[in-house]
């Protein structure tokens, strides 16, 4: 069987390759790092899927280059401020 | 027969003749098809590192590996695999070997120099002025004007001497070289050997502090034209100074001792009378100078090499590192008693912590040797003692004259001082070693928890032996011994070991400090018997610690050079990789002015090799901080009006720029061009040379931009080549060559014109450089656009065939290679006809390497222009030709007359018609031949050329040929045999089976025995031409020969050829579609229960592939039901043939996936890991199958018992278990298996929510997007708002 050697460099490059990737999680992640990730794939996925984005604009009532906008500004703090550290879940 | 026999003393002859102009061509000629790559792995050199680049040798070991495959005829595929295959013996792995014993002597010189002190960090100090015991920047560069005036002197000396040696005769050979008599001298073997060699050294004598009278001496050795030498010190002013640093190699081991050291040892015993002549070596001993530790003058025992030859001042033994190569000579003096108490040595009980001074340890076995050797040859050419010389010579007749008044006779060698750790026996004869409690003679050391001692580490590592108290050592020694067993061990340790320690090395370098890890590191490395992989290893270590060290680098930066400069003119590819990647560190830690200041002295320095790979390193050091940074040092350096050697090394940097840095010049082109463009000009002749090469390399890295940067120096170039004859020329001739194709059309053509009246007149020389560079030139030129090719048929090709077209062209490698290309380039240009007409006639030349340098040549021109132009009569001369060349071949390498000969035939095509029954006839004969190789060739080329016969028609011809390969089927030689069966499998491709003869079903019994040759050769043919009849005409043979075939392909699954498993594995398919899949499964699934692995998993494969070929359901049901055979191979083997079945089948799984499902189960609950895996992958390749085919029930079921695994540990099975979820992922959607994870992803258990995080980051990277719609919904918490409100949103 594999020694403790192989199983470092197996799963070391695996978590190096998943690290690679803005918006993995790791054991430590909390809920609001999670979430954050979360609302920012969703807006610019609805930014990158037109038809929602309209459905959206039609929704609120506004154009759709302003919702669009809208949605890139709330990216930058998506659940607000970041709690203290010691808040951590 | 007798026939056959004269046509055999005929040949015999031929090769006889041959030989002669054949034995260099053995090694000389390259095959492209065969050694291809080979020719490949010379890419990574330097094109054109000078005028004078030494040949490109292949080492023995290529040469024995090219000379076994010399016999070996085959396609390329089957060769390129060989090294790779059977790698032990031929190639593959390099035998560990020292680094000297593959050098040159050029290459050897970094032996020479030596390890100069640390320097002074500018940076570090601030604004204080620099300790007056450090040196610094000022000190290094007047060391080196005083060593270039003492060049110069010395040079002047020595050409005075000569002069005057030439007028006198043999006898005057004490001279006055500054008006001091010279004593006929005594013995005095002191610098004999070196003077003799003409090594510019300073003595060591030659430092008397304003003692004027210097007593200079020399051996009976020293030969007439080593007098020089001799006046060297006279010549040399005493200067204080002097003692300072000693740069370079030309000082000598006791230069580096400071004066102050003496005072101390002046009133020591070791005193004698010529003490106040000579300062004696010994006193370096004395020396506990301050910033100078010994080891800052390593190069004592690590010099020995060198290309002056072994003198026994070198050959130092191992435990006396320091003693400057003390020697016992006894025999040296008449008295002995004079020099009493040589004993204890400064540097044995002095506490200089250096690897050179050392506690005695015992010397090898071949040290010893060689010392007794040596104090044979001095007790025989000691001087004789007046009691001797009584007994000798007749009293009578004689008269013994007194010797003039003031003369002192000096008997005693002022090395004597030093201690010398042998015993001193006073016979040469057998001498008993006298005993010492704890000195063991060759038996390896071993220390506990350290690797093994080498005899040559000894004198580095020797400390460690030394058994002494934690207690009683210094911090400082501590670190030493600690830092030592951590390089012992990075050196000679297992990998663990060496890992480890080399992790410690660099983890703790700040703490150890640069100096003790330099001091230790660097003298190793000048080792002259260290080995390629210790120094890798050793590398490795300097550069890890030169992160950590960074700034803390500076004051060793000289150091590190000497030591890693000779890495870059390593003719090993990845030596010189290494070597710029420690450059580019260290210039990136210290800094540009730092490496400036550091390599600045270098720059004149009087010895080549010292300027060389110091210009190497200065572009390894612009490639690293970018150029411009170095352009104004650059600017200055060029334009250096103090000495050529600057001028010279400042142009090759650019040079070297050029070289390493390619395209990446272009931005900096003009201002480099701009810099070195004087040098055209300058009244050096290397100078200029340089300059030329560093422009046509400038030319080569810009190409194809950049003209504009070279106007200025194209007027220089052109008034050159008018008027500069020979290496200059050819250097300016290679400036041009390189420039030209840079240019316009129309200015190329006119250039061109230009330049062409001068190479056709250098066509005629005789020196081979410029031969080489006319050729280049030519050929550059040519393939321009703007030249016409009616002018290169006027101008050139007359004069070029005269001239190059001859035989010994070809028995030179490069010139055959520049010739063959440039050639090739000049039919590019005019046709393939007016070459081909030119070339025809000599492949019937006598020469044989001639010839097959023609057919190289007409191969190549074929191939690239077709023979469209080539009219009947010059078609007829071709073929005639060629067939007299392939007959008449005798050497070994057959490929390039085969190539040429295919190439030809097959592209002729229809025209070839009328000449293929003389050509079959050939071959006919031929294959009847007494000789092997013959046979061989004869058979490849019907290999090649029997798609052409088919194209005219000759399918009778080619019948008929087949029956004859047949009746040669019993051939023995494995070779020839494959040749055989390779040329019978291209005849069936090309007339099909059905017309074959003799018949399939005749031809294939045949070759079921042919199966079970074990040669790789005959076995890759065989299987070839087994699998294709089974693929095209397996209905000719009856199953039951198809079975026996079956058998015998077993065996071939352990084949250590890739191909050969391949080819069989697939032949089992087609086997298994010509008589049904049931007996073939019988076969292969018995053929799971043997042990082997390899053989295992290629019938797992075959199973697979059987199953595709013949529809899964026919193999199905046999398979699972081989699963319940209560045996882990068969089981684990059922599955991996069901992971591949379901790889292979795709989508056609569909209708499996539920039969297969219980098994699966089974499998994904059982106690045995391999099973888990193997089921797990299953489900991966059935799940990326089915996708979207509507299986989410089953797979959604399989997936519950994947799941449980995502906790295994077992690498593979993690791989195996991630795949199939992956798997499941893609079927089934992200939203699923999201929501498996969403049970894990915040768990309590930190080891649960790494597995967990794992698989979401998988899941994640796959279906970002995806997941979007199907994240859970997550409440504001008061604080942060987390909720999507968007999603909620409801038209």
């Amino acid at each position: 069987m594999a020694t403790l050697q192989d199983r470092f460099n197996i799963n070391s490059q695996l978590e190096h390759l998943q690290a690679k990737y803005v918006g993995t999680g790791h054991a430590d992640l909390s809920r609001f790092e999670w979430a954050v990730n979360i609302h920012r794939d969703s807006y610019a996925s609805y930014i990158g899927h037109h038809p929602i984005l309209s459905y959206f604009a039609i929704a609120e009532n506004e154009s759709i280059g302003r919702v669009k906008y809208n949605m890139t500004q709330k990216m930058l703090l998506p659940c607000g401020v970041p709690p203290e550290k010691e808040e951590e879940l | 027969m007798a026939a056959v026999d004269k046509d055999f003393a005929a040949l015999q002859d031929e090769r006889k003749r041959a030989e002669g102009v054949a034995a260099d061509l053995q090694h000389a000629v390259f095959d492209q098809e065969l050694y291809g790559g080979s020719t490949e792995g010379f890419a990574g050199y330097d094109r054109s590192i000078g005028l004078a680049d030494t040949e490109e040798e292949m080492d023995e070991r290529e040469q024995a590996v090219r000379s076994k495959m010399q016999s070996y005829t085959a396609p390329k595929s089957v060769i390129g695999d060989l090294p790779t295959e059977d790698g032990e013996d031929a190639s593959g792995f390099k035998r560990p070997g020292r680094i000297t014993d593959r050098e040159d002597d050029y290459r050897r010189r970094r032996l020479q120099r030596m390890l100069s002190p640390s320097r002074n960090d500018a940076f570090a100090m601030g604004d204080k002025t620099p300790d007056s015991s450090v040196r610094t920047y000022a000190d290094v560069m007047r060391d080196q004007q005083l060593a270039k005036e003492r060049d110069n002197t010395m040079q002047n000396i020595a050409d005075k001497l000569r002069k005057e040696e030439e007028e006198r005769e043999l006898d005057a050979r004490p001279t006055k070289a500054s008006g001091v008599q010279l004593p006929p001298p005594p013995a005095q073997p002191a610098a004999a050997a070196k003077s003799a060699a003409g090594e510019k050294r300073r003595n060591r004598w030659d430092q008397s502090n304003g003692v004027d009278a210097k007593k200079a001496k020399t051996s009976e050795w020293d030969a007439p034209e080593a007098t020089p030498a001799v006046g060297r010190w006279d010549a040399t002013p005493a200067r204080p100074d002097e003692f300072g640093a000693t740069p370079g190699r030309q000082g000598s081991r006791w230069d580096a001792t400071p004066t102050p050291g003496r005072a101390g040892t002046e009133a020591t015993p070791r005193r004698n009378r010529w003490d106040d002549a000579t300062p004696t070596p010994g006193r370096v001993d004395g020396g506990a100078t301050p910033g100078w530790a010994p080891g800052e003058t390593p190069a004592v025992g690590a010099t020995p090499a060198g290309k002056r030859g072994r003198s026994r001042w070198d050959e130092t033994p191992a435990g006396v590192g320091m003693a400057g190569g003390a020697t016992p000579m006894m025999g040296q003096t008449p008295m002995m008693g004079m020099t009493p108490a040589v004993t204890p040595m400064g540097g044995m009980d002095m506490p200089t912590p250096s690897p050179s001074s050392l506690p005695k340890v015992p010397l090898t076995a071949e040290q010893y040797q060689t010392m007794r050797m040596e104090r044979e040859i001095e007790e025989r050419n000691r001087f004789l003692s007046d009691e001797e010389l009584d007994a000798m010579l007749p009293t009578e007749g004689y008269k013994v004259l007194e010797p003039p008044a003031g003369y002192a006779p000096i008997r005693t060698p002022a090395r004597k001082l030093i201690g010398t750790p042998t015993p001193i026996g006073g016979t040469p004869l057998y001498h008993l070693p006298e005993e010492e409690h704890g000195q063991k003679f060759d038996v390896p050391v071993q220390l506990e928890g350290l690797p093994e001692l080498k005899p040559e580490d000894h004198q580095y590592f020797g400390k460690l032996l030394k058994e002494v108290e934690d207690e009683q050592l210094t911090v400082e020694e501590m670190k030493e011994r600690k830092i030592m067993k951590l390089l012992l061990k990075v050196k000679n340790g297992t990998p663990p070991q060496r890992k480890s320690a080399l992790r410690q090395l660099t983890d703790k370098a700040r703490e150890f400090g640069a100096g003790p890890l330099f001091n230790q590191i660097l003298p190793l490395l000048m080792s002259p018997t260290l080995e390629d992989q210790e120094r890798h290893l050793l590398v490795k270590v300097i550069d890890r610690i030169l992160y950590k060290l960074d700034e803390l680098v500076r004051p060793f930066v000289h150091k590190i050079l000497v030591v890693i400069e000779p890495l870059l003119i390593d003719e090993d590819y990845y030596a010189r990789v290494e070597g710029r990647e420690i450059i580019a560190n260290l210039s990136k830690a210290a800094g540009l002015a730092t490496m400036i200041a550091a390599m600045r002295p270098d720059i004149d320095n009087i010895d080549e090799y010292v300027r060389n790979t110091t210009a190497r390193a200065f572009s390894v050091v612009a490639s690293a901080l970018g150029i411009p940074a170095l352009l104004p040092f650059l600017k200055a350096v060029c334009q250096s009006k103090k000495s050529w050697q600057a001028r010279h090394t400042g142009i090759k940097i650019v040079q070297q720029i050029a070289i390493l840095m390619g395209c990446a010049v272009l931005p900096h082109l003009k201002s480099m061009v701009d810099i070195i463009k004087h040098g055209l000009t300058d009244e050096n002749q290397k100078v200029k040379t340089i300059t030329a090469l560093t422009v046509s390399a400038l030319a080569e890295a810009a190409s194809p931009y950049g003209i504009e940067s070279f106007d200025d120096v194209l007027e220089p170039l052109w008034k050159g080549i008018r008027l500069l004859r020979g290496k200059v020329l050819a250097a300016f001739l290679k400036a041009i060559g390189c420039i030209i194709p840079l240019m316009d059309a129309m200015y190329a053509s006119y250039y061109t014109k230009e330049v062409m009246v001068v190479l056709v007149r250098e066509f005629q020389t005789p020196d081979e450089e410029m031969k080489k560079i006319v050729l280049k030139v030519v050929q550059q030129c040519v393939a321009t656009e703007g030249v016409e090719p009616n002018y290169v048929r006027a101008e050139i090709l007359p004069e070029f065939f005269r001239s190059f077209w001859v035989r010994r062209m070809a028995l030179d490698r490069r010139n055959y290679r520049a010739l063959v290309e440039t050639t090739v380039e000049l039919a590019n240009k005019v046709g393939c006809a007016d070459i081909l007409g030119r070339i025809v006639e000599d492949l019937k030349d006598e020469s044989e390497p001639y010839r097959r340098m023609v057919m190289e040549t007409i191969d190549k021109v074929v191939r690239d222009l077709g023979t469209a132009d080539v009219d009947a009569r010059l078609e007829e001369l071709l073929i005639d030709g060629i067939l007299y060349a392939f007959q008449e071949q005798v050497s070994d390498d057959a490929n390039v007359m085969l190539n040429g000969f295919g190439t030809v035939v097959n592209s002729l095509k229809m025209r070839a018609k009328p000449y293929l029954p003389q050509i079959c006839g050939t071959i006919k004969w031929r294959l009847n031949n007494k000789s092997a190789k013959i046979r061989q060739q004869a058979a490849d080329l019907i290999a090649r050329i029997a798609v052409v016969m088919k194209a005219c028609d000759e399918e009778k011809l080619l019948g008929h040929l087949g029956v004859v390969l047949y009746e040669y089927l019993g051939e023995e030689y494995p070779e020839v045999l494959g040749s055989i069966l390779g040329a019978l499998k291209s005849i069936v491709n090309v007339i099909g089976m059905t017309k074959m003869t003799p018949p399939i079903k005749d031809l294939l019994p045949r070759l079921t025995p042919i199966l079970k040759n074990r040669h790789e050769k005959v076995q890759e043919n065989c299987i070839d031409l087994v699998g294709r009849i089974a693929d095209r005409g397996a209905e000719f043979v009856p199953a039951r020969e198809w079975m026996r075939i079956c058998f015998e392909l077993l065996e071939m699954l352990k084949a250590h050829k890739k191909g050969i498993r391949r080819a069989t594995v697939n032949t089992f398919g087609y086997i298994a579609k010509a008589i049904g899949p049931q007996d073939v499964l019988v076969t292969l699934l018995n053929n799971l229960k043997v042990q082997e692995r390899q053989n295992r998993v290629c019938t797992t494969v075959a199973i697979a592939i059987v199953a595709e070929t013949c529809s899964p359901f026919t193999v199905l049901p046999a398979l699972m039901n081989e699963y319940k055979v209560p045996e882990l191979n068969v089981q684990n083997g059922v599955l991996k043939a069901l992971s591949f079945l379901f790889e292979y089948i795709g989508e056609m799984g569909k209708d499996y996936i539920y039969a297969v499902s219980p098994l699966l189960e089974d499998a994904l609950m059982d106690r045995d890991l391999v099973h888990r895996q193997t089921a797990a992958s299953v489900v991966q390749h059935m799940a990326l199958g089915v996708a979207g085919l509507g299986c989410e029930d089953a797979l959604t079921h399989l997936l519950n018992y994947v799941w449980p695994n995502i906790f295994e540990t077992s690498p593979h099975v993690v791989n195996a278990v991630m795949g199939a979820v992956d798997g499941c992922r893609l079927a089934l959607g992200p939203a699923i298996v999201l929501n498996y994870l969403l049970q894990g992803l915040f768990h309590p258990a930190r080891k649960v929510r790494e597995v967990y995080w794992r698989l979401y980051n998988n899941l994640y990277i796959g279906a970002q997007d995806a997941l979007v719609a199907c994240y859970p919904r997550l409440e504001n918490d008061g604080i942060n708002s987390f909720s999507r409100q968007e999603l909620d949103i409801f038209i």
